[in-house]
């Protein structure tokens, strides 16, 4: 008998992602942010969380899956870091789902480029693979040069 | 006391039980009254404390007592309680008389304070602000409201909103006193090592601060206690002569007024006398001749603020006031108050601080640049300027690729707030069809520059949020804020607005930068140090990069890294032999690695700091500071000068600290301005 865990799941492009149901505070809609000039791309804004500043962090462009033509995000998956909250913006949310921990591997050797650190590993689930995110990877970036130079 | 010594006992630690057995058989005298409370005593009491604390860290690290020999102090405990015990009659009669007045104030009623963790209280800030803006999204929907009842109840709750607000607010304040507790010690201490008698007296420790400027202001505080006891109060035998009582007196007091905190440290030493400044400021190379004469005291007064505008004794002897200073300043400024120094010669000086109540509620002026809100911190604002139609072309001029704007004479730098965000400007309107141009003149670490925004909001209260982790390192940005619609506007930093658009260099002082902003016509002149190289050269500096002007001696080098180091001020210098960085061809830098210092025997040094990290440069001689319109002509591909200029009718070559840096490869960790570092008492 296998340990299971429960992972909160949802969609970016066509791939369905998943990160520990503990580490999700909730869920919301997208709404209207306030745009942070001169930070990286990754950054989409600053929204309001019951009076708490979020970032907001654009996670098809985190993962390298290039820019959405069919628009804006649906929803903010509010994530507990080792840094506070953060929010994740996906295209669509999916269920919690209940996965064996048999079922997991870890990425190819060919996972390559900026998605290995961010991806732990995939759940082999009956009809796709389930992609674990590493939520705390997804939430850090490196600041660009011209930043630093300021 | 007791504790210790029965425990001591128990372990076998003989020097602490027999230190604490004094030391309980004294208190108990006292506490029975048979032994009076004088300062010899409270010296005594002092020393058990530091030498049982001494003790008991040896056996936290070594598990052993230790070597000290403490008998002397015990022997001395043993005495005042044995010598005391005999004392008059009558103070042991006032004793108990004291003794039981004080038991009759000190009935307390019953407990009227509660702890409460600081992380709940900065939960309900947080709610409280929440709840200011949904009053504020309230009160706008109800505004054109015809219903009487509706309209009494929203105004109902702006009320209770408000009331609430200032008392989470006051949830959050703390008395001074808390800092000032541990005063009373250090002023003894400093004053004992300095020879000095000094009484301390203390006024307004109930006054209330936020937690959070408490933090901030206890190391400037300190800082200022120490110089003024250290440096400012004289001598019991001076005073003497002058007539004063031979005890000094220190003041520290705090009030509210204007919605502002005041502290002020007052002692009623020595006093500063500006023409000795003056003469020193002159000596050291900050002013010019001419500067110095048009000087009022005043203005020479404010030059101890300087950046190292010294301590080194050499340089200034001011009483070695201007010590660290500039570091009091820069730290309470940024916490948005202000300094202010007066002094009358042989009466004594008062600093008086000015503080805001909070930083977590802040005035702004709110402004917009293509569609996007920024707040601006009030305190930074000079005055707002609008030009319209044909002074927008006259108004704004350009020297080379920069905008400037003649503001009553003289050149204002203007930067454009959406090219420094690098707003995109494609698609966003740019907020005015008219064409005017709104400039908000802001000010930097003293220097004005204009801000060119498209519009111009309101002032507001706002309520300062962190940005977390994340965006610090974009420090543009000092936080954010929730406006009334709920949206979030971010919150300018002004002074690294300015370092990023290079109004203002790393380097605090410098009034432009060099390699950006060359001269325009009328542009004022500079305070420039002229010096001569150990190879003959002539050479320039701005004043404003030096930090200081030393000499050494030469025994004082030693050797770190392959690189000559020096000593000073508890860090490690490194030096840069000027002649063998400066204006060599690339390539040809073997030529002199030799550092071997030659000649005199006293190296004159000029202390640069550059960024975070300080050096000295070695110099054969300084010449002379020349205030000079600086206009550099680009001279051959010299490694670490900026160019040539002439001087008095010879060419100097003015050095390009940055490249000169580099050139050095600075190895070395910087020199960190530590306020304690920095302090009087090293020079004690």
């Amino acid at each position: 008998m296998h340990e299971t865990s429960r992972l909160a799941t949802f969609h970016v492009g066509s791939e369905l992602y998943g990160v520990p149901v503990e580490r999700v505070q909730e869920v919301i809609r997208y709404q209207e942010m306030t745009r942070v000039p001169l930070a990286p791309p990754a950054v989409r804004g600053l929204l309001n969380l019951r009076g708490q500043i979020l970032i907001a962090i654009d996670l098809r462009q985190r993962l390298g899956l290039g820019d959405d033509s069919r628009g804006i995000p649906s929803a903010n998956v509010v994530l507990r870091t080792a840094d506070g909250l953060v929010s994740l913006l996906v295209d669509e949310i999916g269920g919690v789902v209940e996965v064996d921990e048999g079922a997991f591997e870890a990425p190819p050797p060919t996972l390559r480029g900026s998605r290995r650190t961010l991806i732990k590993g995939a759940y082999k689930l009956k009809d796709k693979l389930l992609l674990v995110l590493d939520g705390d990877a997804a939430s850090e970036w490196k600041v660009p040069e011209r930043v630093e130079e300021a | 006391m007791h504790t210790i010594k029965g425990t001591c006992g128990f372990f076998g630690f003989s020097k602490l039980e027999a230190l604490t057995h004094a030391g309980e058989d004294l208190l108990s005298r006292l506490r029975d009254g048979q032994t009076p409370l004088d300062s010899e005593v409270i010296a005594a009491l002092l020393s058990l404390v530091d030498a049982s604390r001494a003790i008991l860290a040896s056996i936290d690290k070594a598990r052993s007592e230790g070597e000290t020999d403490h008998s002397a102090l015990v022997d001395r405990l043993a005495r005042l309680a044995r010598e005391r015990a005999h004392a008059r009659r009558e103070s042991q009669l006032a004793a108990h008389a004291a003794d039981a007045s004080f038991s009759g104030a000190t009935v307390e009623p019953a407990e009227t304070s509660i702890r409460v963790d600081v992380g709940l209280l900065d939960n309900l800030m947080n709610l409280v602000g929440e709840l200011v803006l949904a009053r504020n999204h309230f009160l706008r929907l109800t505004a054109r409201e015809k219903d009487r009842s509706l309209v009494a109840a929203s105004q109902r709750l702006n009320l209770i909103t408000r009331e609430l607000q200032e008392d989470v607010m006051a949830t959050r304040l703390q008395r001074i006193g808390n800092v000032w507790n541990k005063l009373p010690r250090m002023v003894r201490d400093v004053a004992f090592a300095c020879g000095k008698e000094v009484r301390l007296d203390v006024e307004g420790e109930n006054t209330e601060l936020d937690r959070s400027i408490i933090e901030a202001i206890k190391a400037p505080l300190t800082h200022l206690i120490r110089n003024a006891v250290d440096h400012g109060i004289e001598k019991p035998g001076e005073r003497a002569a002058l007539g004063k009582p031979r005890e000094g007196r220190l003041q520290l007091m705090a009030f509210h007024e204007n919605g502002q905190v005041n502290i002020e440290v007052v002692d009623d030493g020595a006093g500063m006398d500006p023409a000795k400044i003056r003469e020193k400021a002159l000596r050291a190379a900050f002013i010019s001749a001419d500067r110095a004469a048009q000087m009022s005291d005043r203005e020479v007064l404010d030059l101890i603020f300087l950046p190292g505008f010294s301590t080194a004794d050499r340089v200034t002897n001011i009483s070695g006031r201007g010590v660290g200073m500039d570091v009091v300043k820069t730290s309470i400024e940024k916490i948005g108050g202000s300094v202010d120094l007066t002094t009358t010669l042989g009466h004594g000086t008062t600093v008086r601080i000015r503080i805001p109540l909070t930083l977590a509620i802040i005035q702004a002026l709110i402004v917009s640049s293509r569609g996007e809100r920024f707040a601006v911190p009030l305190r930074s604002l000079l005055e707002l300027i609008r030009l319209e139609g044909d002074e927008v072309r006259t108004g704004i001029e350009h020297v080379g690729g920069a905008l400037v704007h003649r503001l009553r004479g003289n050149l204002l730098p203007l930067i454009n707030l959406a090219t420094e965000l690098e707003l995109d400007s494609s698609g966003a309107p740019s907020g005015r069809s008219d064409g005017a141009v709104n400039i908000v003149v802001l000010q930097a670490e003293e220097h004005p520059f204009g801000l060119i925004v498209d519009q111009i909001q309101d002032t507001e209260e706002i309520v300062v949020k962190a940005l977390g982790k994340r965006l610090r390192s974009i420090p543009i940005y000092a936080g954010g804020t929730i406006m009334g619609d709920g949206k979030i506007a971010l919150i300018l930093d002004v002074g690294h607005l300015a370092r990023r658009a290079s109004v203002i260099s790393e380097q605090a002082t410098r009034a432009f930068p060099l390699k950006t902003a060359l001269p325009a016509p009328g542009r004022a002149a500079r305070a420039l140090l002229l010096f001569r190289s150990r190879d003959g050269r002539r050479m320039v500096l701005p004043l404003s990069d030096i930090a200081r002007l030393e000499e050494f001696s030469r025994a004082d080098v030693e050797v770190a890294g392959h690189r000559p180091v020096i000593q000073y001020r508890g860090h490690i210098l490194p030096l840069i032999f000027v002649e063998e960085l400066v204006g060599q061809r690339r390539g040809d830098q073997e030529r002199t690695r030799s550092s071997e210092i030659d000649g005199a025997d006293r190296l004159q040094v000029v202390v640069q700091s550059a960024g975070d990290r300080s050096f000295g440069l070695v110099v054969d001689r300084i010449l002379d500071i020349v205030e000079e319109p600086v206009s550099i002509d680009p001279v051959r591909n010299l490694k670490g000068v900026a160019g040539a200029m002439v001087i008095g009718g010879r060419v100097a070559e003015m050095l390009d600290i940055e490249s000169l840096v580099q050139a050095a490869d600075l190895g070395m960790p910087g020199m960190e301005s530590d306020v304690v570092a920095l302090g009087g008492a090293s020079h004690a």
